[in-house]
């Protein structure tokens, strides 16, 4: 089974660079927003993927953490373009 | 190779399929709506049928429960935020690109 895991985190990767293209390149801010959500919603799926193929599926618990720091992280960021200031 | 075990290796080639080709779209799509169009859906998607195959062949019952879990939270927050997103460039006035009005972004 480890090769499949290892081929999966091979195809997230290259997702991964992909975005990380449009994250520099793109026009809006917007774009970075959204480029940014993206990283962060495959990360937490390659933190489980690590997890699986060292053996150790306890690094679930990372991708738990992770997951609700990049919503709130985007939410931030948005609330902060949208109106200027946190409050 | 046991029935959990293919199982999850189908589960993981969609996810791995659905997930590139978001990306792809990401980069070649050509206005923001339309890369959020991409984006949104298969990012919820695609991480979601990577999830659920990882949880058919964890060991023990406590981190199935995570890993499910997991996935739930992404399957509320990631549709979430692509709508925060998309009600932030709307409120600012980014106009979606089309064939009659190519003033919008390239």
């Amino acid at each position: 089974m480890q090769w499949v895991y290892l081929f999966t985190a091979v195809a997230l990767l290259i997702g991964l660079l992909i975005i990380l293209i449009r994250a520099v390149v793109g026009p809006t801010v917007y774009d970075v927003i959204l480029a940014t959500n993206a990283i962060g919603t495959k990360t937490i799926v390659f933190v489980t993927l690590l997890g699986y193929i060292s053996g150790r599926p306890e690094f679930i618990d990372m991708a738990i953490i992770y997951a609700l720091i990049t919503f709130i992280t985007t939410v931030a960021i948005l609330k902060f373009a949208e109106k200027g200031r946190l409050d | 190779m046991h029935w959990n075990e293919i199982v999850t290796t189908v589960l993981l080639a969609l996810g791995c399929v659905v997930s590139l080709t978001g990306s792809l779209g990401l980069l070649r799509m050509p206005d923001f709506y339309t890369r959020l169009h991409t984006s949104g859906k298969t990012d919820s998607l695609g991480q979601f049928l990577i999830l659920i195959g990882l949880a058919f062949v964890t060991p023990d019952v406590l981190t199935c429960i995570k890993v499910v879990s997991v996935g739930m939270i992404l399957m509320i927050a990631a549709p979430t935020a692509t709508h925060a997103i998309t009600k932030a460039a709307h409120l600012h006035d980014l106009r979606p690109w089309t064939r009659s009005d190519p003033g919008g972004e390239p």
